[in-house]
C-alpha cells in the first residue's frame, strides 16, 4: 500500500433543515479513493448518495445546517479551505463531477463545444482556440466526432448529450471524476457504450472515479470497490469481487438477490419495508427493522468491523468474525 | 411450450388485440405550413394478441414503441393500416363505441407521479372513470374504488383514498395508476414502462403485481420496455423493436436463450449481469445510434450498424419476416 491514498473521507456528516425538522442526509460517512480506482457509490434513493457527491464537490444547498468531518485530497485535509481557495485549487481541478441529468442542463442556446470548454476557460485561463483544441481532444476520448462542438445540444441524442457533460468533467484533466447517475436515463447500447469510453479513460489517463448509481448490474462494469449506503451511513466497504460474489452485510445479500439477471430463471426477490426517515432516523442499527437476521444486539448503534483485508461491514453479525 | 406458436395462427375466438400494417407517421412542417417530411415512428407493424397472454415490446428509446402504445389506445390516428379489437377495427367506430372501447382497455403510464393529477386525492381520481363512464350511484363507485385498491395491495383502502398523490410513495402512485386502470374491469392492458422511474427495489414487487392481476383476471397485458433483463418475468412473448418495426419475436425463453436477429443479439450482449469480471474488458457494442425516423436508411434499417450486412441486399430490399426456428419470426436477410 503506497501511501496516502488520493481521496479520504472520515466522518462526513451533512444535515439538512426543512420545514419539519433536520434531515440527517449524510451520518458520519468514512471512506478512501486511491489513484487510478473505480469506486462505486450503491444505495437506493434517498439513501444520501447524492448529498455525498454534493458534499465532495462542497456545492451545497442553503439550506445545510451542520457540515462536519475530514475531506483530504492527497493527504492535505481541504474542509478548513475558505470557498475562495476550494475553488480554485480542488473543484474542477483536483475533483470534477458529472451531475445527476446534467445532460438535461446543458444551455440550449450556447454551442456544445463552448460549454465544454468553459471550465479551462474560466480556472486555466486558457484562449478560446487553445480550449477548442482541447476540448476536440476530450469529444475524441468520450466517443463523439469533433464536428459536434459547433452544434447546439438540442441537436444531440441524449447519449451524445451525456458524453459531452463526461467530456466536461474531464476537459482539465482533475484525478477524481465524480458520476451520479451518468448511464440511467440512457439505454442499453448507449450505456455499454459510455461504460466502455469510462474504462478506456480511467486505463489511458489514469483517472480516478466514484461513481454513484442504483444500478448495480452497470455498476459491475467499472467497479474495483464497492460502498454500499443505507439511510445516511456506510453499511459495506468491500473490494467489488467480494461485494458482487459474496455480499457480508445483509442488506448487501438482500440487494444483491433483488438485482434481475438476464438468463436467471428465478424472480428476483424484492426487500420488504422502507427505508427509515431521515428526520428521526431510528436508535441502533437503521436497517434493523427490515432485517431478517435481526437480533438483540441490533438495538444499538453497531460499529463498523473489518474482515479480512478488503472489506469492513457496519453489522453486528460481523462482531465475532473480526475478533471484537 | 408450443402454445404461441399455434396462437400466432389464431384460436377460434380469436385475438383480442391485432396490428394490420399499422403505420404512424407525424407531419413534420416548417413555419406552420411547408411540409418537410415526416417522422415514421410506426412503420408497418403486425401482431396479434389472444386473449389472457402477457406480452412486450421491446426497444430503445425512439424506436417507435410508445407512439405504438399511444396507437392501439386510439389516441393516434394511424396514417396507414388499421387496429383491430375483437375483430373490429378502431377506425370503424362511432364516438359511442370507441368510449366503450376505452372502457376495456386499461393505461399504465410511465411516470406515476406526472399521470395523477396533483390537485385530486385517490377517491377522485378512481371515481372519475366511473363517473365518465356512467355508473351513477355513490356508493357503487366507492366499493369499486376500495376494491381496486385492495387489488393493488393498498390496504386498508380507506387509508389511502384520502390521501392526494404527493403523499404516496413512487411505488404507491404507480399501484394508484394501476387501480385506475382496473376500475372499469378492462379485458386488456397496455403498460408504457410502468416501472423505469421507480427505485430499483420496488420495480420487481409492482411487475410482480401487475402479473398476478393479469393471471387472476384473465387480462391481456401489454408492457412497453426497454428492459430486457426483467421481462422473463412478466411477458410470455416479446416482440424486439427497431426504427419502427418489429425486428423479431418470439416465446421468451426462445428468444433470450436464440436471439436471431443482429440487432437483439447485440442487444443482449450489452446487457451486464454483476459481475465484478466486466470491469476486465470492453463489451461489444454496435456503432452508431439508431437512425432518424424521418430518412429511415433504405433495406434493413439496422443495416448501417450490422456486422453481418449482405451488400447488395440488406441496403437495398427491406427483408420480410423469416422463421428461423418454430415459432420464432426475424426480419433478417441471413435467414432467408
Amino acid at each position: 500500500m503506497a501511501g496516502e491514498p488520493l481521496l479520504r473521507v472520515e466522518d462526513l456528516r451533512l444535515h439538512y433543515r426543512s420545514g419539519s425538522g433536520v434531515v440527517r442526509a449524510l451520518d458520519g460517512v468514512s471512506l478512501d479513493v486511491r489513484r487510478n480506482e473505480a469506486l462505486v457509490v450503491l444505495g437506493e434513493s434517498g439513501c444520501g448518495k447524492s448529498t455525498l457527491a454534493k458534499a465532495l464537490m462542497r456545492l451545497l444547498p442553503r439550506n445545510v445546517q451542520h457540515f462536519s468531518g475530514r475531506v483530504l485530497v492527497d493527504g492535505v485535509e481541504t474542509m478548513g479551505y475558505p470557498e475562495e481557495r476550494f475553488r480554485r485549487e480542488v473543484r474542477w481541478v483536483r475533483l470534477s463531477m458529472v451531475m445527476q441529468a446534467a445532460m438535461n442542463a446543458l444551455n440550449p442556446v450556447i454551442r456544445v463545444g463552448e460549454q465544454v470548454a468553459e471550465p479551462l476557460r474560466v480556472h486555466r485561463g486558457w484562449s478560446a482556440r487553445r480550449a477548442r483544441a482541447r476540448t476536440a481532444e476530450v469529444f475524441g476520448m468520450v466517443g463523439i466526432s469533433a464536428d459536434f462542438l459547433q452544434r447546439y445540444p438540442f441537436e444531440l441524442s441524449g447519449g451524445m448529450r451525456q458524453r459531452a457533460v463526461l467530456a466536461m468533467a474531464l476537459v482539465t484533466e482533475p484525478d477524481l471524476v465524480i458520476m451520479d447517475e451518468p448511464t440511467s436515463a440512457l439505454d442499453v447500447l448507449t450505456q455499454a457504450s459510455i461504460m466502455n469510453a469510462l474504462k478506456r479513460i480511467k486505463q489511458e489517463l489514469g483517472t480516478s472515479f466514484i461513481l454513484i448509481t442504483h444500478d448495480v448490474s452497470t455498476s459491475s462494469e467499472i467497479a474495483e470497490r464497492v460502498a454500499l449506503m443505507y439511510a445516511g451511513q456506510l453499511v459495506e466497504f468491500s473490494d467489488a469481487r467480494d461485494f458482487f460474489r459474496d455480499p457480508a452485510h445483509p442488506y448487501s445479500k438482500l440487494l444483491m438477490a433483488s438485482v434481475p439477471r438476464l438468463h436467471q430463471e428465478e424472480t428476483p426477490v424484492h426487500i420488504p419495508g422502507q427505508p427509515p426517515n431521515l428526520l428521526d432516523p431510528p436508535g441502533g442499527c437503521r436497517f434493523a427493522e427490515r432485517c431478517p437476521s435481526r437480533f438483540d444486539r441490533c438495538d444499538r448503534d453497531p460499529e463498523t468491523f473489518r474482515i479480512g483485508e478488503r472489506r469492513t461491514v457496519r453489522c453486528w453479525l460481523h462482531a465475532q468474525e473480526s475478533g471484537t | 411450450m408450443n402454445a404461441p406458436a399455434r396462437d400466432m395462427r389464431g384460436s377460434a375466438a380469436g385475438p383480442v388485440l391485432s396490428a394490420r400494417d399499422l403505420h404512424t407517421w407525424f407531419e413534420l412542417r416548417q413555419w406552420g405550413f411547408l411540409r418537410v417530411g415526416s417522422v415514421r415512428a410506426v412503420d408497418g407493424v403486425n401482431f396479434d394478441l389472444q386473449a389472457g397472454e402477457s406480452v412486450a415490446f421491446v426497444g430503445e428509446s425512439g424506436c417507435g414503441k410508445s407512439s405504438l402504445a399511444r396507437t392501439l389506445l386510439g389516441l393516434h390516428q394511424p396514417t396507414r393500416g388499421e387496429v383491430v379489437f375483437e375483430g373490429r377495427p378502431l377506425g370503424m367506430l362511432n364516438s359511442a363505441e370507441r368510449k366503450a372501447y376505452l372502457a376495456r382497455v386499461g393505461f399504465v403510464q410511465q411516470d406515476p407521479y406526472g399521470a395523477l393529477p396533483p390537485f385530486m386525492d385517490v377517491r377522485r381520481i378512481l371515481h372519475e372513470p366511473l363517473i365518465v363512464h356512467g355508473v351513477r350511484n355513490r356508493a357503487e363507485r366507492e366499493q369499486r374504488a376500495q376494491e381496486a385498491l385492495e387489488e393493488v395491495r393498498l390496504s386498508p383502502a380507506a387509508d389511502f383514498l384520502s390521501k392526494f398523490p404527493h403523499m404516496l410513495s413512487g411505488g404507491q402512485q404507480q399501484r394508484v395508476v394501476i387501480a385506475r386502470a382496473l376500475i372499469l374491469r378492462p379485458k386488456l392492458i397496455i403498460a408504457d414502462e410502468p416501472v423505469s422511474m421507480l427505485d430499483a427495489s420496488v420495480r420487481v414487487e409492482i411487475l410482480q403485481l401487475l402479473r398476478s392481476i393479469q393471471r387472476e383476471h384473465g387480462l391481456t397485458l401489454a408492457f412497453i420496455t426497454h428492459d430486457l433483463s426483467t421481462v422473463r418475468h412478466f411477458a410470455e412473448r416479446i416482440f424486439v423493436m427497431y426504427a419502427g418495426r418489429i425486428v423479431e419475436q418470439a416465446e421468451v425463453n426462445e428468444l433470450l436463450n436464440h436471439p436471431q436477429h443482429p440487432y437483439t443479439q447485440a442487444l443482449l450482449a450489452a446487457i451486464s449481469d454483476p459481475d465484478p469480471d466486466n470491469a476486465r474488458h470492453q463489451r461489444e457494442v454496435p456503432p452508431g445510434e439508431p437512425p432518424s425516423l424521418l430518412k429511415p436508411p433504405d433495406g434493413c434499417r439496422f443495416h448501417p450498424r450490422c456486422n453481418r450486412m449482405i451488400a447488395g441486399t440488406c441496403d437495398r430490399q427491406d427483408p420480410p419476416d423469416f422463421e428461423p426456428r418454430t415459432g420464432h419470426m426475424t426480419a433478417c436477410w441471413l435467414y432467408r
